[in-house]
């Protein structure tokens, strides 16, 4: 039974990884950048969302109403302004941007905020649990935060494949150029793209937060996270993202269990085993 | 009757002007005191490392921020070699070197599965994967660190400025290998790959270059210079930690400043951007992270508008070279060569 608490635990803090993978994923299937900055721009997120909480005095929850379209719009003016400029053949300048960007926002952060570790309160969801059976219990948030996971996702699914900005969307991924010939502004398109992972991240942020301490460092580790959930899960696959989260969170859970100083160790090396028997992770793109 | 001629005016100037420096450098302990001494040696350590980088970012193509995983490699088997097995801390340093290089084979050919900015993040985890095992090992002090102990240091040299001459002269020995090394690889028919590759990839292998082989052999040989730097690193700091020796800003971000700023995919750039990066540091640390948003922000700014860096723009201007690397056909008739 304890077993079977810490797996349904790793289950759940993997649909968070899986948010944390999402943008990500949008955006290198979109226009190929892989965001160095994504993690940061997590943790800048959960920095906006104690703000907004602290100064407005809403729950954390609520303050995704503000910190979404924030992050939003933050997103579309960080692409127009500056990371189409990068986009090209040449690897090397969204790569290197992205990282600068990274250094910018940790050190922004901590100029602004110190380097205190901060935590967003929720109130009673945040200890409120259920008993699922004999011994094997569920905390409310962590089931709220999987289920909006899998509610972000299904939405990306939609708007993917039933939405004219989806359609735009997979056109530019699959040829830029023709696409431009077919009318589409593909500058708008990447800022419409930067701005929903933006807009996904902070989702993920706001819940990174309520559930545990952060402060400006942490960016790094949770870019580690979402890169390695979508490699796992096999690239261009959302409900594959999903998945990749899900094996992390568990390998994570158990290596906690075994040896805490194992917790982060354990899901390195499952990631690694996976990209040496199956390089094109577990699910690579089943459609599109 | 044609040949090959590597040097040109400027090359032939650069190496008088490199072998002057050179030489008042050998002389520093005579003319400097000891913070002059250790500012130089750790600018040779970054040199190594930025012209390192910049042979597997700048040529190869292969854009890694986990080299840190090399360098925390090289300084923890200095301490296990000085410590646990009694070797001399420079022969330590001399081991590390194949050792990291062996390392390197595996981890190469795992994150070779890995296209380009994912290879970048993959390098980071095998980083990461690093500084937690470093942190398991509780003979070297586990998370917390260690320092070397007094024995070690004393058996290097008897007197403390003894020691400090040797870890400047090998810092400055280590720096200059590496650079000869790379010189003599640029120079040589695997070089000349190498250039075709960083100048468009899918052209090179379409010519006949097997890229893959190339890639791996300057990841391996790059392993094996960064964790022998990495080893004289911790000798210089004499204590190390998990973090410390893992740090991705430090052995990483500083490293793709400077090579960005002098000029990357150029054998002279990390060597400008080194002088910039410490003029910089020695007049902005006191700014703590405003000074590390400000060079985030020159890279991007240079990255955008400058992509070739200094020496870039200097040697498209005005078509210096440094160190005789080009390649031109010159016909015999003019002087009389042989092939």
């Amino acid at each position: 039974m304890q077993w079977l608490n810490v797996i349904l635990q790793g289950v759940l803090i993997g649909g968070l990884y899986a948010m944390f993978a999402a943008g990500l994923s949008l955006i290198f299937g979109v226009m190929r950048l892989v965001n160095i900055a994504h993690g940061d721009l997590i943790v800048l997120a959960a920095y906006i969302s104690l703000m907004v909480t602290q100064s407005v005095g809403i729950d954390p929850i609520n303050s995704l109403l503000i910190v979404v379209p924030a992050m939003a719009l933050l997103g579309y003016a960080l692409q127009r302004g500056l990371l189409n400029l990068t986009l090209g053949d040449d690897l090397l300048p969204p790569l290197l941007v992205t990282f600068g960007l990274s250094i910018i926002i940790q050190n922004g952060l901590l100029e602004f905020f110190t380097a205190d570790s901060r935590r967003l309160q929720a109130g009673l969801i945040e200890v409120e649990t259920f008993q699922l059976a004999q011994g094997l219990f569920i905390g409310a948030l962590p089931l709220i935060q999987f289920a909006v996971a899998i509610l972000v996702i299904a939405g990306l699914q939609v708007l993917f494949y039933r939405t004219a900005l989806g359609r735009a969307f997979r056109a530019t991924s699959d040829d830029q150029s023709v696409a431009q010939l077919m009318g589409l502004d593909t500058r708008h398109v990447f800022a419409m793209a930067m701005a929903l992972s933006l807009a996904v991240i902070a989702i993920a942020g706001v819940f990174l937060a309520i559930r545990t301490n952060f402060d400006p460092a942490i960016g790094p580790a949770r870019l580690i996270f979402g890169f390695e959930a979508v490699i796992i899960g096999g690239l261009g696959n959302m409900w594959g993202t999903l998945a990749g989260g899900v094996i992390l969170g568990v390998s994570q859970a158990i290596g906690a269990q075994i040896d805490p100083g194992w917790q982060l160790l354990a899901g390195h090396i499952v990631f690694l085993a996976i990209l040496a028997v199956r390089p094109q992770g577990l699910f690579p793109r089943i459609s599109g | 009757m044609t040949r090959v001629e590597h040097a040109t005016r400027s090359s032939r100037i650069g190496v008088v002007v490199i072998s002057v420096a050179l030489i008042v450098l050998v002389l520093a302990p005579f003319w400097g005191d000891r913070q002059t001494l250790r500012l130089l040696a750790e600018m040779f350590t970054f040199v190594a490392l930025a012209s390192l980088w910049n042979l597997l970012a700048g040529y190869a193509g292969l854009v890694s921020v986990g080299q840190q995983a090399f360098v925390g490699l090289g300084g923890y088997l200095l301490f296990a070699l000085a410590m646990l097995l009694d070797v001399h801390p420079v022969a330590a340093i001399l081991i590390a070197g194949p050792i990291g290089a062996l390392v390197a084979i595996p981890v190469a050919a795992l994150m070779f599965r890995l296209r380009g900015a994912y290879f970048a993040i993959g390098t980071w985890v095998i980083a990461e994967v690093f500084r937690l095992l470093a942190s398991q090992i509780s003979a070297l002090g586990g998370g917390s660190g260690i320092s070397l102990p007094a024995s070690v240091v004393v058996a290097m040299a008897p007197t403390r400025q003894a020691r400090e001459f040797e870890i400047y002269w090998l810092a400055l020995a280590l720096a200059v290998v590496i650079l000869g090394a790379i010189v003599a690889l640029l120079r040589s028919r695997h070089g000349l790959a190498l250039t075709a590759i960083r100048d468009n990839e899918l052209t090179a292998q379409s010519i006949g270059i097997d890229v893959w082989r190339i890639k791996f052999i300057v990841y391996v040989l790059t392993a094996f210079g960064t964790a022998m730097i990495g080893a004289l690193i911790f000798l210089q700091k004499l204590r190390i930690s998990p973090d410390t020796a893992f740090s991705v800003n430090d052995w990483t971000a500083f490293v793709i400043f400077i090579t960005v700023i002098g000029g990357i995919g150029k054998i002279e750039g990390p060597i400008i951007g080194t002088i910039i990066f410490f003029a910089l540091r020695q007049t902005l640390a006191d700014l703590g992270s405003l000074y590390l948003l400000l060079m985030g922000a020159v890279a991007i700014v240079v990255m955008l508008w400058a992509p070739k860096g200094l020496w870039g723009m200097i040697s498209e201007r005005l078509g210096w070279q440094a160190l005789p690397l080009q390649r031109r056909l010159v016909t015999g008739k003019e002087t009389g060569g042989k092939l």
